[in-house]
Formats: C-alpha cells, structure tokens, sequence
C-alpha cells in the first residue's frame, strides 16, 4: 500500500473545516510557497514533479505551467475546472465535498505560482452541495488571511471565486469553460490561440482539473523530486480512481501509479472483485469516452504483459489493442452486462451532450446513437457495424474540439472488440431483446501467436 | 509569406488564412467553405468542408499538422506546404462532412428558393456521394416568420451562425442566437420577436442555404429564370452606399440583393430600404448585367455564352468532338 498522498486525512473527522485541515499540517504548502519560493521555483518543483493533467489528456502540468506567456501589464488567470461530468468519474466531486481546503490550498499556491491575482473554480452546475461547500470554506480562509489582500503579510493578494456552471458536458472543454466563465454560450473556441496566450477574458489563462491542483500540495510539501519517486516511468505520483459497475467495492481510491490493474481489481485493499462472483467481461478504463476493453485485453497488453495502471500501461497498443488513463473513472462490467447496450448509453449521452457547433460531432454522434439505438432494439443490420465504424472515422479528428473524438471512440472501440455481440444481436434479433450475449470468450487467455481477440469473430 | 499549396506556390502577406491564401491561387484548389464569410469577424471553423491537410508546417518547423486542419481558420507560416484536392485523406474527411451536412437537410430544392444558389447544393454536387445512408426521419422544425420582411426555415439551416455574426456586426443589436444544442440547436428568436432592424435583411444573402428566405421573393421564381443585373441608387442611409443586384424578370424587378462575388459572398452590405422597398427600375441606375460564373446555374441566361477552352481550338480531334458547342456559338 502506497502513501495517500490527497487522502491522507479524507477520514478525519470535521476535515472540511479549516481548523481541522490546518491542525492537520493544511496550508503548510502555502506559506512555503509564498515565503520560502519565488514564483518560478513553484513552477520548476511542479516540472520536476513530472505531475501530469489529472483531467483527461495528461498533458504535463508543469509544461502548461510554463507555457503561459507572461505579457507586462496584462492579468493572468488560474482557472479549476471543477466541470467533472464524464460519465464514470467522481472523483472530484469526492475531493471537494470532503476535503475542498486541499483544492483551495493548490488555488492559492498555484496562483502564486502564475502571478494570478484572480483566480476561478468553475464547477459543476449540478454541483449545488459543493459549490457552498467550497465557499464555506473559501471564506474560512479568508478570515484565517490565506485569501485577500497580503496574504501572510507575504504582499501577495489573491481573490478566488466559484463560479457553478451552466450544466452542460462540454464547459468541461477547456475553452468551452472559459466561453461559459465570461457567460457567453459554451461554444468550444477554434485553437489556436490556445488558452495560455489568450484564454479568460482575452488574457493568458492556465485550466488545470480539480485532482492536478490538489496534487501540487504535496508536490510543494514533499518537493518535487519526492514526489517523482512514487509512480512508474512518466505516470508520476498518485492518481484517485474513481471505481464504479459491477465491483464489490465501488468508490474513489487513491492509487500510485504503475499498480498491476489485477491488484486494482481483485484486492481488498481496492474494488476487491467483481461483484455477486460473476466474471469480468470488459472495462472501461477511464472515462465513457476512452476506448472499452474486453476482460483478457484489460488485464494483459497484447504482448502478454501484465497491465498497470499508468498512463503508458494502459494505453500500450495504441487505439488497436489498448485504453487510455483519461480521467480515472474505471467502470467494470461483469458477464450480464451487453455491450452493445452499453455502447448505446454513451453515444446518446455524447449527441445529448454535442454543442452543436461543428457539423461532424452535431450530425455524427445522432447518426451513431440512433443506428445504436436500432441496434440494441433488434431492428439492425450486419451492415450498421461498417456504418458505425465509418461514421465514427468521419467524426474522429475533425472536429473542433475533443468531444467528436471522445464519441467516436467508445463506439470504434467496441464495435472492434466486441463485434460478434453486434452480429448476434442482428442475427438473433429477438432473442436480444430477451437476454445478453454473455461473456463468450471475452475473458479467454490472449492467444500467443496471433494476438488478435476479433479473429474469432 | 510563401506557401504552396496543392504545389502551387503564392506569396501572401502574414497573417493570411490558408483558405484566402488559395482563393488568391484561385480555381480548384481553393477549399469550399460553408460557414465562413470574409467579411464578418469571427466566422468559420465550425463547417469543417475547408479541412486540408498541412504536409509541411513551415520552412522552420517542417513537422506536420497532426490533424487536419480547418483552412479558414489556420494562418499559413513561411514556407508551409498544404495539400487539399492532392490529399486522399482530404477528399474522404470532406465527403464525409458532406454527408454529415446533408443527413438532416431536408433536400427540398425543388421547392426551395436558394435553388441555384445554394452553397449546399454546389457543395452536394461537387463533393458528395449519390446516395445517403442515413435510414431515420430528418429532424424538423415550423417555419417562423421574423419581422415581416423575413422567413427562418430552420429545417434547412446547417448551423453556420453566419446570420448570428451578420447581427452582431451590421446591424446594431442582435436579437436572434443560437437555442438548445447538438442536433436539436436552432437559431431562433425568443418568443419569435422580429427582426427588425435596417439591415437586418443581410442575413438572407449571407445565409448559404434556404433556411433565411426573402419573403418578399418566396415562390416568385426560380433564380435561374431571372436576369441580374448591376444597379446603383443614391441611397440616404449613412451606412449603405446603395450598390446592388436587380434580378429582372421580364421588365420587373422582384429581387434586390447585395452584389455577390465568385465565393458567395456579398461585397458590401445594404440597408433593408434598398433590399425591400426599391423594387421599381426608375429606383435604379442601372450598370449593366452582373457577371455571374459559368459555373452557377444563373448563368444559363446566356449573358455569356460557354466558350470551347482555348486548347480545343488548335485540336482537331477535340474540335470534333465539341462539334454541337462549335456550332452553337457561331449561330449565336
């Protein structure tokens, strides 16, 4: 068992108040920061961290950090993006219900850090409960001077605002978030500029996910270095998973890098199995709109390999034979879960979820869901699952933003592991409406030689 | 600047579009565009028909562009090289938008006015395949009537947020915006108030389908029955200067519009009193007859006849073969 790094005190009770928080080494990264470093170096221990984007891409935060132009005279902003919507992942919304001092501790820090004198966390519109949450606890801060003006008579002044969202998935996009932060319509911008020349209200502007923020508590703390060590190869540090379906133990774990998904799956310490002692058929890794894998595709890499989970692990095989780390929401479904219905869901919650702005990601992912949607209801055709990989091809790179892709995928990737479940439920029409297809041979040992899981299909 | 596009190579001064930097090239390799628009600010990247690729970033990061990118949109670097017709991976992205533009158009050209100048439909033409697959119900909405002078078919519309831009920056406010989102998006005005407004009438010409249509010229005729022609007025409005398109039928005129260049775009705007109310020859002064692309179907008012291309001239063997063209332009 690793060290919690982010959950050390989650169990504390009276942890969301900030007399418990300070008492409890809270808001030591601050005044380190603000007395002990100067801006730059915060950036260089956050670098040397190697910490990287907890919310999706897992861009290197200390790179975004140091990309951010710096022009004279004009305002930078540190914006959180508390829009955690993806379907699958909770882990932000655990972070700050229980412990929002951790967030605002990496804000403060983090603002200094950038030379931000205004700084926003942009949540959830759904997110009611935390968003007072959070302003509680902003304002305990304030009284206790680590939010204002002279903040620890270090001459540093910071104002942090909640903004709640609009309620719609894709404020989650970067530059969709900062259009709905200046309350315009939550249209994705056409990048470049990226956010870093020009982002909130025209000035340079770094969004990092609610997890990454947190994470440069520790990573102050301890030292960058320090917190390099815990991880495996680029995947640094530690990672909550947000761990949902079939499992005994759903719920959010805070993991080191690079643990084997087997101990993640089947240990007691983690989900502790799957639940009802039914077999596992697929996962999804992180996140709807990372690609599914089938059960023996999840647990090995096509070399044969053990998975880990780390960013590289789990994305080793590319689109072909691999996932992605996403932003953590690791979903397992055991054998009586279809796939195709599945499959379904998502792609009607990514065209509910489309902004409408380009025409690829509007008019594609309605196509997908209804040809799902026909699919799952027995009326398909064997030519539907070319269609759908061919629509999804269209959609995949074309778009303005992420979110054409974040659809294509669930569906490319299904379609291309579990294509015999598609046939079946063409050439047993009525039977799927009645039953599931099963595990099938979804959790066979990958075959040696020819290490392709479709060949059977 | 110089960027080569397609192996042609053009100098464009920095800060140049890929996509203005090809219509400065001209002809073929010039990307079409749906939802961009010259002359209003902001507008374009969101059609994607404009994707090309970039082979060659620049002269000194000659990395590619991972993706394609949407020419409208991307300024071109020194020494940038970019394929559009020369790119397998072009064509199919852009046949594919195509289709994606045209699952939820209604392809009521029959009986839409924009027949014959839409964008969509030469879009259709040239770059789309023969047949669709998409098996379910299009996507409809009721007309709305907005001011008295304009009709919003939103069926048509492809969500291009021209007319949004046009609002925002012709006219002196904007009542009219994009409602709801994916699929379901429409433009709209809250509880339908009318736009109202003098120029309010130019979102009808930047609009590049049937879903904005004059109702002053609804059902009168088919575009390609009229005869435009350049006209001029001394217009009072301090923002209009009064130059326009009269479409002629017989000795009326039933349409003004803005005189529209060979992308489809309006050279300069004018005011709803030109649009609408002018629509007498002894208004005008007129100019002469526009030019209008051989390749529009307007043209078959044969202002100018098709000529045989000038290689067919020095070529027996194709001179045979243009024997009827031959003929005909002689007889005429």
């Amino acid at each position: 068992m690793g060290r919690k790094l982010l959950l050390e005190h989650i169990n504390v009770p009276g942890i969301n108040t900030f007399d418990v928080y300070r008492s409890k080494g809270g808001y030591a990264s601050v005044e380190k920061a603000l007395k002990k470093l100067t801006p730059d170096e915060v950036v260089e221990e956050v670098k040397k961290s190697g910490l990287r984007g907890r919310g999706g891409a897992g861009f290197p935060t200390g790179m975004k950090w140091g990309f951010l132009a710096k022009p004279e005279g004009v305002a930078r902003y540190l914006v959180c993006n508390a829009d955690e919507s993806e379907p699958g992942t909770f882990k932000d919304r655990y972070l700050m219900t229980h412990i929002p001092h951790l967030l605002i501790e990496g804000m403060i820090v983090g603002s200094y850090a950038l030379g931000a004198a205004v700084s926003y966390i942009y949540v959830r519109g759904e997110m009611m409960p935390q968003i007072r949450i959070l302003e509680k606890a902003i304002a305990e801060a304030k009284v206790a001077g680590f939010l204002g003006k002279n903040i620890l008579g270090t001459g540093y002044s910071l104002e942090l605002y909640v903004q709640p969202g609009g309620g719609a998935y894709i404020c989650g996009e970067e530059t969709a978030l900062l259009e709905s932060l200046e309350g315009k319509r939550g249209n994705p911008r056409i990048k470049p500029p990226f956010p870093a020349i020009a982002g909130l209200y025209g000035c340079p502007t770094v969004v990092n996910n609610v997890e990454s923020i947190a994470a440069v508590v520790p990573i102050i703390n301890d030292g960058g270095e320090e917190y390099a060590k815990i991880g495996i190869g680029r995947s640094t540090g530690t990672k909550l998973i947000s761990a949902g379906g079939n499992l005994v133990k759903p719920g959010v774990y805070e993991i080191d890098l690079g643990l084997p998904v087997e101990e993640f799956l089947y240990s007691d310490e983690y989900c502790g199995g799957i639940a009802n002692g039914k077999r596992l058929k697929a996962v999804v890794a992180g996140g709807s709109s990372v690609p599914i894998l089938p059960a023996n595709l999840f647990m090995k890499t096509i070399n044969g390999d053990a998975r880990l989970m780390s960013y590289e692990s789990l994305s080793d095989g590319g689109f072909v034979s691999g996932s992605m780390m996403g932003s953590g929401g690791f979903i397992a479904f055991d054998e009586d879960q279809c796939i195709v219905r599945n499959t379904w869901n998502f792609a009607r919650f990514y065209h509910h979820e489309s902004c409408g702005q380009c025409s690829p990601c509007r008019e594609g992912t309605g196509w997908m869901e209804k040809v799902l949607h026909r699919l799952e209801n027995g009326h398909g055709s064997m030519s539907d699952m070319d269609l759908l990989v061919d629509v999804s091809k269209k959609i995949e790179g074309n778009t303005i933003c992420p979110l054409g892709d974040a659809a294509a995928w669930p569906v490319a990737s299904a379609i291309r592991h579990f294509r015999d479940e598609f046939e079946w439920h063409v050439s047993h029409a009525s039977e799927a409406v009645t039953r599931n297809y099963g595990l099938a041979h979804y959790a066979d040992p990958l075959p040696k030689p020819e290490p392709k899981p479709e060949a059977t299909a | 600047m110089k960027v080569t596009i397609d192996g042609i190579s053009v100098e464009v001064p920095d800060g140049t579009s890929i996509l203005n930097a090809a219509r400065i090239i001209g002809g073929d390799v010039v990307p079409p565009a749906m939802c961009y628009y010259s002359k209003l600010a902001g507008s374009g990247g969101k059609c994607r028909t404009c994707l090309v690729k970039v082979s060659k970033g620049s002269e000194k990061d000659p990395r590619p562009m991972p993706k394609l990118v949407a020419s409208c949109r991307t300024n071109v670097m020194d020494g940038m090289e970019v394929q559009n017709l020369t790119s397998p991976e072009v064509i199919e992205a852009r046949k594919g938008v195509v289709e994606m533009l045209l699952i939820n158009h209604p392809l009521d050209c029959p009986v839409c006015d924009q027949a014959g100048e839409c964008h969509l439909q030469d879009l259709g033409f040239e770059h789309g395949a023969v047949k669709t697959r998409y098996e379910f119900d299009r996507r409809t909405f009721n007309k709305i009537d907005i001011g008295d002078k304009i009709q919003l078919h939103m069926t048509r519309c492809i969500l291009c947020y021209r007319c949004v831009y046009t609002a925002d920056q012709i006219t002196d406010h904007r009542i009219h915006g994009i409602l709801n989102r994916g699929d379901h998006s429409e433009i709209s005005t809250y509880i339908q108030a009318a736009v109202d407004n003098d120029f309010s009438g130019n979102v009808i010409d930047v609009c590049p389908v049937g879903a904005l249509t004059d109702k002053t010229f609804r059902f009168k005729n088919r575009v390609w029955f009229t005869k435009p022609v350049d006209a001029h007025r001394d217009c009072d409005h301090e923002k209009c200067n009064g130059k326009v398109t009269l479409w002629y039928k017989g000795e009326d005129v039933i349409r003004v519009t803005a005189r529209k260049d060979v992308y489809g775009e309006v050279e300069e705007f004018i005011c709803n009193t030109c649009r609408f109310d002018k629509k007498k020859t002894a208004d005008w002064v007129i100019e002469g007859p526009r030019k209008i692309s051989h390749h529009s179907v307007i043209s078959s008012n044969h202002y100018e006849t098709l000529k045989p291309l000038p290689v067919v001239k020095t070529n027996p063997v194709l001179q045979e073969a243009n024997k009827t063209q031959f003929e005909r332009e002689t007889r005429l």
